[in-house]
């Protein structure tokens, strides 16, 4: 029978990425002068555990790094060796490796060897340090260090080499091939030859398992282009023979019984010390081979605690049949209106029981839907969890001290929409690090712990979701983003409210390359910030004060796939705003309407000239009502600007089911998406923004406000 | 009917494999996630082999051959380690808890089913 393994390998690497995290997780918590023997078994685990899980699915890169990081772990639980910070990095540094190793697997995406080989290196002086300095390494002076990457219990050197290898390797300079006979010649005697076709062969006898040797190797080339082979006449008398192969490891069968299947069936034998004494003899003969199995010489620990347990109460799913089935309960949905529609003109005394049941049914169905979305949702945590290494990576940089809080990192959020915040929120709490928090003797001198806060926080309101990014540095400096922006010719004015000021480091290209100040620097990237959010139906806000610090809040709706929409006509078309743009509608008196020249109309609201946006010549269709004071404005608000969109009529409020329009047709411009209204008429939803945007290039709307 | 198989591994990918090859072999089985769900798991129902993984949270392999070594009905049942402690004193500490053998991790499906077809027809 042949088995695809592939298909585990989805499973192995969301369950890899998951130990990955929670090892950086520990890594970043633990105390490194007095760690906790708990976490560093955790983290020791998930080390372990990802090895077994690769290696049994043949990713042998991710093996060999595993592996390393193991048996370095393994010493430092045992308490054979300090824990230092060195090790924490270099371990925090091996992370990121196992996972570009497992993207590069999974997605394809290049894998940096140098930065491969730069970590198996600096794991590698590790171990080596600790074997000269650990008190419980028994290495009579003089003689060289054992290459500790793998067992580092048997330390004797191979006086009596039980094993004997033949390492043919590929055609590869002469100074590789010198380097790795001096390496190779510190696991036990090496002897060198060379083949007719100029490739060299050694002969190694020593204790050491083939995978250590395979780890040597992969120093210098890779380890598929070696072909090594156990040469099984080594006759040396082994005392520890059970654990030494005699044979090829990939011929083993890799398993064993303690005693012949039959009997140890029919009897049941619980004396240790009789089974120990029975197991060398009656063992069978399989048993026999397969004590010595291959050399894997750790035992497969627990996976992580946390995971696990989640395990038991939770199912994996691909992501397509949960947007299967939301997809078919968005339809149900529309269906469910369809019939709520159309029983609405019926008779209620006549047709009483029917109308109660399309009652329930309305309700089970929003029951429904509430819970179909709810298991696209993912907690906040999920984003939150990778900012506490990069802000410490980012604070040792520059020199600063940051302590960094997250609050409501269970807040749960549309899984398209959680990876879509990621990078805006990098920017965010990088500028924080980067400009917001002052250097430790700047905090001193202004009265200030030395330590600068950073708030990561999460929290439901409404139908929302509200991030926000604080920290207590220095604030944002109003003079100086005037200033800014008014070398760069944005229109500002010296008596602008605070609010507007910090708007302006959203402005595209605000910051440049030049500017070096802490305020200008927050506008790297800002405008992709922001638009970012805006294309995901949200918004940000900034407060901040001098000296005190900044908050930076961003405000999101918990899912795309619904909206509540207002639907208007115009002719014969119905078309959805998303309400969250919606201000108020009006008709207005033909006296507010204004023309202006060359620019289009504009509608007196209040004290506002807001500029008309007549929807029947955006999208060219023949009205009802030409005049705005026969029919309907709607006035919307984005980005803190706003417009009058004209219609003939509003027809009502409701739940939308969002369908895709792009991939289901083409990207139209003005238009975000489509769905199907519960006559099974389908509407456009219109992308206010953009309409907005395009209503600012035609008219100068400041100039009114 | 088809023989009833116990894979205790707190490894999703591992259990997984495990699982689709003994099913594709003809076998049934349970999952468990550890030795204590797995010692809850043989309780509601005896199987005809239990295979465990060592290293586990909560209750480990040896711990659970133990448990159900304990049992009247688990007496007789064989168990097979999964393990990648290859060394003498991991099976020397198996075979003292009650384990019939064991198997070495990594394996592939084939040796997977080839050492149970051994074990239970």
């Amino acid at each position: 029978m042949t088995v695809d393994m592939s298909q585990f390998y989805q499973v192995f690497f969301d369950e890899a990425e998951e130990l990955l995290a929670e090892k950086e997780k520990l890594l970043l918590a633990v105390d490194v002068s007095a760690p906790d023997s708990e976490d560093l078994n955790a983290i020791f685990r998930a080390a372990h555990s990802i090895k077994g899980g690769a290696a049994t699915f043949g990713f042998t890169d991710i093996t060999e790094v595993t592996h390393m990081l193991e048996s370095l772990l393994d010493r430092i639980r045992k308490g054979e060796m300090a824990l230092t910070a060195e090790h924490v990095d270099a371990f925090l540094a091996a992370k990121d490796i196992l996972k570009m190793q497992m993207d590069g697997h999974r997605q394809g995406s290049s894998v940096d060897q140098d930065a491969v080989s730069s970590v198996c290196q600096r794991l590698h002086a590790l171990s080596q340090d600790s074997a000269a300095h650990a008190g419980s390494a028994v290495q009579p002076a003089g003689q060289p260090e054992k290459r500790a990457t793998g067992t580092a219990s048997t330390p004797t050197q191979a006086a009596s080499a039980s094993r004997s290898f033949r390492i043919e390797l590929p055609e590869v300079p002469q100074r590789d091939v010198d380097a790795l006979a001096a390496e190779l010649g510190l696991l036990g005697e090496i002897s060198q030859s060379v083949l007719d076709n100029k490739r060299s062969v050694f002969t190694l006898a020593t204790n050491e398992k083939l995978d250590d040797i395979i780890a040597i190797c992969s120093f210098v080339l890779d380890p598929d282009d070696l072909k090594i082979t156990e040469e099984t006449a080594s006759a040396v008398a082994q005392p520890e023979a059970d654990t030494a192969p005699p044979a090829m490891p990939e011929s083993e069968p890799g398993y064993g019984f303690f005693e012949p299947l039959k009997s140890e069936i029919e009897k049941k034998d619980t004396s240790a010390t009789e089974q120990a004494a029975a197991m060398p003899q009656s063992a069978h003969q399989e048993a026999e081979t397969a004590v010595s199995v291959e050399g894997k010489p750790f035992g497969r620990r627990a996976a992580d605690k946390q995971p696990a347990t989640q395990e038991s109460s939770s199912i994996r799913v691909g992501i397509e049949k949960v947007d299967q089935l939301i997809n078919l309960v968005g339809e149900l949905v529309i269906t469910q209106a369809m019939i709520e529609q159309r029983t609405g003109s019926l008779d209620p005394i006549l047709h009483e029981r029917l109308l109660n049941s399309v009652g329930q049914l309305t309700r089970n169905t929003r029951d429904l839907q509430e819970a179909v979305m709810s298991i696209r949702m993912m907690p906040m945590d999920y984003v939150f969890s990778r900012f506490p290494r990069m802000v410490r990576d980012l604070a040792a940089k520059l020199g600063k001290k940051v302590e960094f809080i997250t609050r409501g990192a269970a807040t749960e959020l549309d899984k398209g929409l959680i990876e879509r915040i990621v990078d805006p929120l990098t920017h965010l709490v990088r500028n924080s690090v980067d400009h917001g928090i002052e250097m430790p003797d700047a905090r001193r001198a202004a009265g200030k712990d030395e330590a600068g806060k950073l708030i990561l926080s999460a929290a439901h309101q409404g139908g929302n979701i509200v991030i926000e990014v604080s920290d207590d540095g220095a604030g944002l400096n109003r003079d100086r983003i005037l200033a800014k922006a008014k070398q760069q010719g944005l229109p500002v004015s010296d008596t602008m409210p605070d609010a507007e000021v910090w708007q302006l480091i959203f402005a595209p290209g605000f910051s440049t390359a030049e500017a070096v100040t802490d305020v200008s620097g927050r506008g790297v990237g800002m405008d992709v910030v922001k638009r970012n959010i805006m294309a995901m139906g949200g918004t940000v806000e900034i407060s901040s004060a001098k000296g005190y610090g900044s908050t930076m809040s961003i405000s999101l709706p918990l899912t795309l796939a619904i909206l509540d929409g207002m639907s208007v006509k115009v002719g014969e078309e119905v078309y959805i705003l998303p309400l969250g743009y919606v201000i108020e509608s009006l008709q207005p008196t033909p006296a507010d309407v204004k023309e202006i020249a060359g620019q289009g109309q504009v509608v007196k609201v209040r004290e506002d000239y807001l500029p008309l946006i007549p929807l029947h010549k955006i999208f060219a269709i023949e009205p009802r009502y030409t005049d705005p004071s026969q029919g309907i404005v709607v006035i919307l608000e984005s980005d803190g600007k706003k417009a009058a969109l004209l219609v003939d009529a509003l027809v009502g409020q409701q739940q939308v089911v969002v369908k895709n329009l792009e991939s289901n047709f083409r990207k139209v411009a003005g238009i975000s998406g489509a769905t199907i209204l519960g006559d099974g008429g389908v509407s456009l939803i219109l992308d206010v923004a953009a309409l907005l945007r395009s209503s600012r290039q035609l008219t100068a709307a400041p100039i009114f406000s | 009917m088809a023989k009833t198989i116990l894979a205790v591994d707190d490894s999703g990918s591992l259990r997984q494999m495990v699982a689709f090859s003994l099913k594709a072999a003809g076998y049934q089985v349970i999952e468990a996630v550890d030795g204590q769900d797995g010692l809850d798991k043989a309780k509601k129902q005896t199987v005809d082999l239990v295979l465990t993984d060592q290293n586990m949270p909560r209750m480990d392999g040896l711990s659970l051959i133990k448990a159900l070594r304990g049992m009247t009905s688990y007496q007789r049942v064989p168990i097979l380690m999964l393990t990648t402690e290859s060394g003498d004193d991991m099976k020397a500490q198996g075979k003292a808890a009650g384990a019939n053998g064991w198997l070495v991790k990594p394996f592939d499906p084939q040796r997977l089913t080839e050492v149970v077809k051994k074990v239970i027809g």
